[in-house]
């Protein structure tokens, strides 16, 4: 292997991880979002990412956005139909399932409060992945664009040596997450809702003794946090082959995220989400093809044992 | 009813156990079926899993999303073993289970360092990366050969009832184990670990050790069921020994029967496992993910429903037996069985029993305490006040090592304290109580104190003499069978303070143990307390005011903003104006000079 080889896997590796750890960041300040104002590890976060690749694929294709927006504005529509589809079934799933066991009732129970809703939405997640296999089939799907398989070329760079290619379809992804990124970030930080939101955050207690609803709050989060990790899981579907089950493998990548980020923030989910993609992708240059899913939760376990407060996470933790 | 909880020593339970898995097998002889008999078969088999599980995790309090990791580890052994180095599965399944033992040692020891939901995810991720590793080895399906001759020495059988039976036995075993643990001092060190962890702690319980031997344990059971999967469905696959499902299904089963339960498995398995079966074989052709759906909402209705699981919420609550008559803690005058030690106390020239040198701790920008230096003299009591966030409890957490100093230095003994955990501190003798009561409320009284007594007398008879020794000490062996959740104030404040005696320490840590009691519960504490001083155990006592302690201490430590304001006796503390400007402020120090 040339050193020109070499670079170029190296840096091919480093803008495919780019990519891909951008709808990563967004799937994670999904989750992010849920834990940060919920306190709740929801399992069931994996396939809302999963509902949200076939509702974009089935918008896309059956409800026509495809051929009536033209590829590139199709796709991005479909997407944000996905967002809204999945903030519809969050807002719904909220006050029937989590609302029972999240909220002030169980503050204070530290450990208690969490256990029924690790395992509520364990349910969910089982109910949901395999209620897609009944619906939806077994067979993988993607959404089938000229994009996904065509890319823009850069370079030739140092003599000619070195070609990048870029993914058109990775590309849009790239663009879309990263508007729907600041938007969020708009929201949370610029907006009276997002306020509302980062107080019920901070202490949910001393919010509702301010006059916040608390439980609107968790439930916007709720429905907020499933609809971006749906808008991300619609973009995923232009370049990801899917089916009912993809869930858990991104549920890991998520929480890998979010954790890598600092449990709570927001922000830093996005960049821990990025920081797998580029390691994922960084390990297929020195991984055999059917170890790279296992890498994903070596990552995992690593960011876990090693950094439980994250790396961009405060270190002082209320004892 | 099979609970842990009325285990204490029973041989009912069993009989039960034996009985009931007796009528199954008789039951099973008169099935002549293939696939009921198949169903018979992982009945029992996924009941075993359930109840390693629940060894695990209703023991330790901790919910392993990942034993699958177990169970598929066992099921490969047995399999690889089998079909390519031709071992009999006779060989295999202890195999399987030495490596399920194995794999619990390995996974345990990086993952006990995390807490609550982030050791539930870890757990998670362990099967799921074998799932990719296995299919990586080329492992994507193994089949178990089958053998014409001598099927038999290779657990091969054409009558079907066969597995029946050896299902059955194992999870007997399982059971059996089980019940052995539910009576042990591992079991109610778990149990202890499991309601409160930093008590168990101060306690002298090592958390880290038995939760890995329970996951050690947990995990052979598990590999051994994994094993005997493979042996009954022939065929291993990495999804079906590795994938989500079968550690959701361990964790269903027993939520459904009942977390903490011994027969909680296994009725939730006698229960979900036919269900899904039946459901799978109508059905499952037109909808096959039908199975996953019926645990995921199994899983979603018990949580909301009756999130103690089935038998619990059947067996109802029972009432508890009727309060003893009596005033609590009427004066004892048993002869103490603890260590005396010689020379009276307060003696002035008492050898000094502890040191604390120049005790730092920040907390980030905060001095919780700077710089504290003092002696603690044998036989005495050592009172320490000061005003609210004068870091009095920060100062205790330092000594029994709940928390570690920032620099200076504690000696006991002539050992020095500083950078052992909270377990070896109390080993060493330092016991201590917590200014918020920390009971394991769901275990007697008498067994709150055991728990303490076990940690430092290897001998289980001799702990429990010597808890009920100390129930005596503080007045409260009415009690002794009492559930700890259901006492009153003062008597937990006893009961506290018998825990921290059943350990036999030579000193003790007691943070605010007056601390909201009314005036007749004080005099009954102060009296206990003076009587343990009577027997040489000196004590250091933190206070928030100053009343009580002018007549318990022999001497005082003020303490303000983490600093040593004052040392001294206790009537001289009350006229040196530093305290009373820090109590009271700046003015009054003019008026307590006129």
């Amino acid at each position: 292997m040339t050193a020109g080889i070499i670079v170029e896997n190296i840096l091919q590796a480093l803008l495919t991880g780019l990519l891909v750890g951008s709808v990563y960041g967004l799937l994670c300040v999904g989750l992010g979002m849920i834990f940060s104002v919920m306190r709740v590890i929801n399992f069931a976060q994996g396939e809302f990412m999963m509902i949200g690749m076939y509702a974009a694929l089935f918008c896309f294709q059956a409800l026509g956005f495809g051929s009536a927006l033209g590829v590139w504005l199709g796709l991005i529509a479909s997407a944000l139909a996905a967002g809204v589809i999945l903030y519809a079934i969050g807002a719904l799933l909220h006050p029937a399932l989590l609302a029972r066991v999240t909220g002030t009732r169980v503050a204070g129970s530290e450990g208690d409060g969490h256990y029924p809703q690790l395992t509520l939405t364990l349910g969910l997640s089982l109910l949901l992945a395999n209620g897609g296999l009944i619906v939806f089939g077994s067979s993988p799907r993607t959404i089938q664009t000229d994009l996904s398989s065509s890319a823009w070329t850069i370079g030739p760079l140092m003599g000619e040596d070195v070609l990048l290619f870029l993914n058109k379809a990775r590309v849009l992804t790239f663009g879309v997450t990263l508007a729907v990124a600041v938007c969020v970030a708009l929201f949370i930080t610029r907006t009276r809702t997002g306020k509302i939101l980062r107080a019920s955050a901070d202490n949910a207690l001393a919010a509702m003794y301010m006059g916040i609803d608390v439980t609107r709050a968790h439930r916007l989060a709720f429905a907020l946090g499933a609809a971006i990790t749906g808008i991300a899981g619609g973009l995923l579907a232009a370049s990801y082959p899917f089916q009912p089950y993809v869930g858990v493998e991104f549920v890991v990548i998520m929480y890998a995220g979010v954790v890598l980020g600092g449990m709570g923030s927001i922000r830093g989910a996005f960049w821990g989400g990025l920081t797998i993609g580029l390691v994922q992708q960084m390990s297929s240059l020195v991984l055999p093809m059917q170890l790279q899913g296992a890498a994903i939760f070596g990552m995992f376990l690593l960011v876990m044992l090693c950094r439980p407060q994250g790396l961009f996470g405060r270190v002082t933790d209320r004892a | 009813m099979r609970k842990h909880q009325a285990l204490k020593g029973s041989t009912s339970a069993i009989a039960l156990t034996l009985g009931l898995a007796a009528a199954y097998l008789l039951a099973a002889i008169w099935v002549r079926n293939p696939y009921l008999l198949l169903i018979m078969t992982l009945v029992p088999l996924w009941a075993t899993l359930g109840v390693s599980w629940n060894t695990f995790s209703g023991y330790s309090g901790l919910l392993s999303f990942g034993h699958a990791v177990f169970f598929g580890l066992g099921a490969y052994a047995v399999a690889v073993a089998f079909a390519q180095f031709g071992i009999t599965p006779w060989l295999g399944l202890p195999l399987a289970a030495a490596i399920g033992a194995l794999a619990g040692l390995l996974v345990g020891i990086p993952t006990f360092g995390l807490r609550g939901v982030y050791f539930s995810l870890a757990m998670l991720a362990y099967p799921l990366a074998m799932l990719y590793v296995f299919e990586w080895l080329g492992l994507q399906e193994v089949t178990l050969p089958l053998k014409r001759e001598q099927a038999a020495a290779y657990m091969q059988f054409s009558d079907h009832r066969v597995y029946v039976l050896i299902a059955t036995v194992m999870l007997v075993a399982a059971v059996l184990l089980q019940l052995r643990i539910g009576r042990s001092r591992f079991g109610l060190s778990l149990l202890a670990v499991k309601q409160n962890e930093m008590a168990a702690e101060t306690a002298g319980i090592d958390p880290f050790r038995w939760k890995l031997m329970a996951l050690v344990l947990s995990g052979a059971v598990a590999g051994l069921a994994g094993g005997l999967y493979a042996v009954v469905l022939v065929t291993v696959t990495p999804q079906s020994v590795f994938g989500l499902l079968v550690s959701a299904q361990a964790l269903i089963f027993t939520m459904f029967g009942g977390m903490g339960w011994v027969a909680g498995p296994i009725v939730g398995a006698a229960i979900l496992l036919p269900l899904s079966e039946l459901l799978s074989a109508t059905v499952g052709a037109r909808l096959p993910g039908i199975q996953g759906v019926l645990y995921g909402i199994a899983i979603i209705l018990v949580v909301l429903i009756a999130p103690e699981g089935l038998l619990p919420r059947l067996a109802g609550r029972q009432p508890r037996a009727a309060r003893r008559p009596g005033g609590p803690g009427e004066a004892p005058n048993a002869v103490p069985a603890f260590r005396r030690e010689p020379g009276g106390p307060q003696a002035a020239d008492a050898p000094v029993i502890m040191r604390v040198a120049g005790l730092s701790k920040r907390f980030g920008g905060l001095q919780a305490v700077g710089d504290v230096s003092f002696d603690v003299r044998q036989g005495e009591i050592l009172g320490i006040i000061g005003p609210n966030g004068a870091g009095k409890t920060t100062l205790f957490n330092l000594l029994n090592g709940i928390v570690q100093p920032s620099s200076g230095s504690v000696t006991f003994n002539g050992h020095a304290l500083t950078g052992l955990k909270p377990f070896a501190v109390s080993r060493l003798g330092v016991g201590r109580t917590f200014q918020v009561a920390r009971a394991f409320t769901r275990l007697s009284v008498l067994e709150n104190v055991l728990v303490a007594a076990l940690s430092s007398e290897s001998d289980d008879r001799r702990a429990r003499d010597r808890a009920h020794a100390a129930l005596e000490q503080v007045g409260l062996d009415a009690w002794a069978d009492e559930r700890a959740g259901s006492l009153t104030a003062v008597q937990l404040r006893l009961m506290e303070i018998a825990r921290a005696l059943a350990s036999g320490p030579r000193l003790l840590l007691l943070d605010e143990i007056l601390a909201g009691l009314g005036g007749q519960e004080v005099e009954q504490v102060i009296d206990v307390l003076l009587r343990v001083r009577q027997l040489g155990v000196t004590q250091i006592i933190i206070e928030h005011t100053m009343h009580a302690m002018v007549r318990l201490a022999d001497r005082l430590l003020v303490l303000d903003h983490g600093r040593t304001l004052f040392m001294g006796e206790p009537a001289a503390v009350t006229s040196e104006p530093a305290v009373i400007e820090a109590y009271l402020g700046k003015k009054w120090v003019q008026h307590a000079a006129h």
